[in-house]
């Protein structure tokens, strides 16, 4: 579209991918970074749903912005990265059920760190109220029927909520019937976190201008994976508990702590590392307006780790109490936001993954 | 930093990729150099911002590059494009320099990637930047500031002061305050004059100001008017620039290669008449985009319009502008600008001379018009199904050819003979090589081979 006949500041934000990933798509100098580029040269017309999923499948590595000879002040006004991370978020907003929550944590610092407040305020009451004239480590504090009943739902319905909204989503891109051929390319993809590594690996451009590095692609990993390690030593103690009758506490050879300990120190460096270079980064080539939210939201993370971990060291003192709540606390903010916060990414990214890994099929 | 007592080893004027290539390769050898850009930071690197690519000479798969692609083949290729516009010797040693260029270029930071979607044809010659041209700036200001080289933006260089053909510094502006920067040695690196109109309109009358300006704004041709008015000796016709035609509602500068149209050989192409004037099918669009530059600069305003029908529409790479649509050719003219009735004859007589025959849209398929003049000789399928679209085109150069003459270090010569410490590298010298046409990718070896050279021979010349 002509420049003279159209106003930028008019353009909601996929009108405005729609016009940067046109002329992407007459240029195609960037086709080695990352796999939005050869998913944009599949395509001379881009629909809605399009840009969707190019928007869910860009990991934000910015090195397109910095080779790109058509950025500010050039008249063409590129930041793809930066208009790509806006049509993201509203995509979450978009597809969030129920549609009243939508973007409720997605941009807000201030919001996530109400519902963090909340989350604690309700653990130290429940442990208040439940509180247990027996059982054994923290089990003397929140009864294991206690606990189930607050994180069941906790952890189920918002699962549920995300289910929702990849199912609108998966609509709107067009997707077709998933293979494990399609999976294992889409997992391949994130466990590596591929796209951050700038086509050759030699990382993205982040916290050093145009400057390749690393760093945010093995920060995000450490958080990934630490976070992993945490979900799998739960899940281990849930299995310990149902299937082999063992109950909490365990000893630290036990798989909740072998897998739960490093998990926690890996996640919590993790995320430090992350915001340190969040920090470095030019703003204006993610979600702007998003900043705080995003921010809160690896604190969020990272703190359900570091707690877990204080909640291991305090083992035996009387501060077993109020770590199992301020723990369990951050856990449940952290559960409850997630259909609604940054951390829904994870999910739509590897939608995204699993589509492009269809097209170029 | 704009120290005027300071003496610098090597003072290089530009910015761009020959200018950083010297830069590099003296600091490597611990020159002190300061490089003086003309442009701001943001637009720093001249035209190799724009540039994708890189021909280079190999004897075996090198990198991404495939087969081989040896010194005859290259300079055949050479010679085909300049009709024997060239300096043998320089040439031969250019393209022979380039095999060893490659990997000095990825050793400075600079990514290679496999040949872009729909340009299969060069992947056998031609190595593409990851990125594109300004990663490749960007790859080279960040391994300068690596090797302590001082950068100025904004700097530009109004005056080269040589005396008794002894450079002794040049006298410049940095941000608008003038500004004395002395040197032992220079290399001059700072491009041709295509963004200076009235020089163009000096050999092209009026009609140069019509002209859009595919690269920088920031290449006027200030040090090179100025080298030259002190008597270096020069190359290349002053007349002449490389020109294509690209799509009419691009910026005036800086528009890239997202302005470029290949629509050409699969429509009519009228003038603002409504009147055909030149063979749209005559070769395969790669070898002929870079006549109609000036085909298109002889037409009245220069400008053109190139009309297809729903046919072709996805028959070549889109472009950065949709197309002008109407559901008939008398409503396309109008929207257009043209005259409806005028076009419509002119489609209507070219449709009539059509004849049947199998369509073939990457090769020549010999599907002529009878009877036409000018005839359209392949490709020539009726334009008959709505809707219609059009496609404004106006003359965009590239580079200019007028340059100083260098020997084989990159030496230039003044009035006394070869100078002791002047060196030139890149578009301002490029005419010694390139006199004529064009060869994708030649550009940047020249300005890589020759700024290499340059920065080592001044080097050499100060410590």
């Amino acid at each position: 579209m002509s420049l003279d006949t159209i106003n930028l500041a008019t353009l909601n934000s996929t009108e405005e991918a729609r016009r940067q990933i046109e002329i992407c798509n007459a240029c195609r100098y960037c086709e080695g970074y990352c796999a939005v580029f050869p998913a944009i040269t599949k395509q001379r017309a881009f629909a809605d749903g399009d840009i969707t999923q190019l928007a869910n499948l860009c990991h934000n590595c910015r090195g397109c912005y910095y080779a790109c000879q058509y950025t500010a002040p050039h008249e063409f006004d590129l930041n793809l990265p930066g208009i790509l991370a806006e049509v993201r978020q509203d995509s979450w907003d978009r597809y969030a059920w129920p549609q009243g929550f939508a973007g409720a944590f997605q941009r807000s610092g201030t919001s996530i760190a109400l519902a963090l407040v909340v989350g604690l305020a309700l653990l130290f009451t429940a442990l208040a109220a439940l509180r247990q004239a027996s059982g054994d480590g923290f089990y003397a504090y929140l009864s294991h029927a206690g606990m189930v009943a607050i994180f069941a739902p906790a952890f189920f319905l918002p699962l549920v909520a995300i289910g929702f909204g990849l199912r609108s989503y998966w609509r709107d891109v067009g997707g077709a019937r998933i293979t494990f051929a399609h999976l294992r390319d889409a997992f391949a993809s994130a466990a590596s976190m591929r796209n951050l590594g700038g086509g050759q690996g030699q990382g993205c451009n982040f916290e050093d201008g145009d400057r390749y590095s690393n760093k945010r692609r093995v920060a995000h990993q450490l958080v990934m994976y630490g976070f992993l390690l945490c979900f799998a030593s739960t899940s281990s103690g849930t299995v310990l508990h149902y299937v082999f009758g063992l109950e909490a506490p365990y000893g630290f050879f036990s798989l909740p702590k072998l897998l739960g300990v490093p998990g926690g120190i890996t996640l919590a460096i993790g995320a430090g590392w992350l915001i340190a270079l969040k920090l470095q980064s030019d703003r204006a080539l993610g979600a702007a307006n998003a900043w705080g939210g995003e921010v809160a939201f690896v604190l969020l993370l990272g703190l359900t780790g570091f707690t877990g971990l204080m909640l291991y060291a305090a083992t035996g003192s009387m501060l077993v109490g109020p770590m199992l709540a301020i723990h369990l606390g951050t856990v449940l903010a952290f559960f409850l936001t997630t259909p609604y916060s940054k951390m829904v990414h994870g999910f739509y990214r590897l939608a995204a993954l699993i589509r492009d890994a269809q097209q170029r099929t | 930093m704009t120290d005027s007592d300071k003496n610098w080893d090597i003072v290089v004027v530009g910015g761009g990729n020959a200018a950083l290539c010297a830069a590099i390769e003296a600091a490597e050898v611990r020159a002190n150099v300061i490089i003086l850009e003309g442009a701001p930071i943001d637009y720093r690197g001249g035209n190799s911002r724009h540039t994708r690519n890189f021909r280079c000479m190999h004897q075996v798969p090198l990198s991404l590059l495939t087969d081989s692609y040896e010194e005859d083949e290259y300079f055949d290729d050479l010679l085909q494009v300049t009709k024997g516009e060239t300096d043998e010797g320089l040439a031969r040693m250019t393209i022979r320099s380039s095999e060893s260029c490659l990997p000095w270029m990825e050793k400075q930071g600079v990514r290679f990637q496999p040949s872009l979607s729909g340009t299969l044809s060069l992947s056998r010659t031609n190595a593409f930047f990851l990125g594109g041209g300004k990663a490749l700036v960007n790859a080279y200001y960040n391994r300068a500031a690596d090797l302590g080289v001082t950068v100025c933006y904004e700097a530009q260089v109004k005056h080269v002061d040589i005396a008794d053909g002894v450079f002794r510094g040049v006298d410049c502006e940095i941000a608008g305050v003038p500004v004395r920067i002395n040197g032992k040695a220079v290399v001059l690196a700072s491009g041709g004059f295509q963004a200076d109109l009235e020089w163009l309109a000096r050999a092209w009358g009026p009609a140069a100001k019509n002209f859009l300006i595919r690269g920088t704004p920031y290449n006027r041709g200030v040090v090179l008017k100025d080298m030259l008015d002190q008597g270096a000796e020069s190359v290349g016709d002053p007349t002449q620039c490389h020109a294509v035609a690209i799509d009419g509602r691009a910026p005036k500068y800086d528009g890239g290669i997202v302005t470029r149209l290949d629509c050409v050989p699969f429509s009519v192409v009228v003038n603002k008449d409504g009147h055909r004037f030149y063979d749209e099918g005559e070769d395969v669009w790669p070898k002929r985009y870079a006549i109609w530059g000036r085909l298109v600069a002889a037409q009245p305003d220069q400008v053109a319009y190139s009309i297809i029908d729903s046919k072709s529409i996805d028959a070549f790479m889109p472009s950065v502008f949709p197309p002008i649509q109407a559901d008939t050719i008398d409503g396309l003219g109008q929207q257009l600008g043209i005259s409806g009735d005028v076009l419509k004859k002119t489609v209507e007589a070219f449709n009539e001379a059509c004849r049947p025959g199998t369509f073939h849209g990457n090769e020549l398929d010999g599907l002529a018009t009878e009877g036409l003049i000018p005839p359209k000789t392949n490709w020539a399928r009726p334009i008959t199904e709505p809707p219609f679209y059009g496609y404004e085109l106006r003359p965009g150069v590239t580079f200019t050819y007028l340059g100083l003459k260098v020997d084989e270090t990159a030496r230039v010569t003044g009035t006394l003979g070869r100078m002791s410490n002047v060196w030139a590298a890149g578009e301002i010298m490029a005419g010694s090589i390139l006199g004529q046409g064009y060869l994708a990718g030649f550009g940047m070896t020249i300005g890589t081979v020759f700024g290499r050279i340059a920065g080592k021979e001044a080097a050499a010349h100060v410590t």
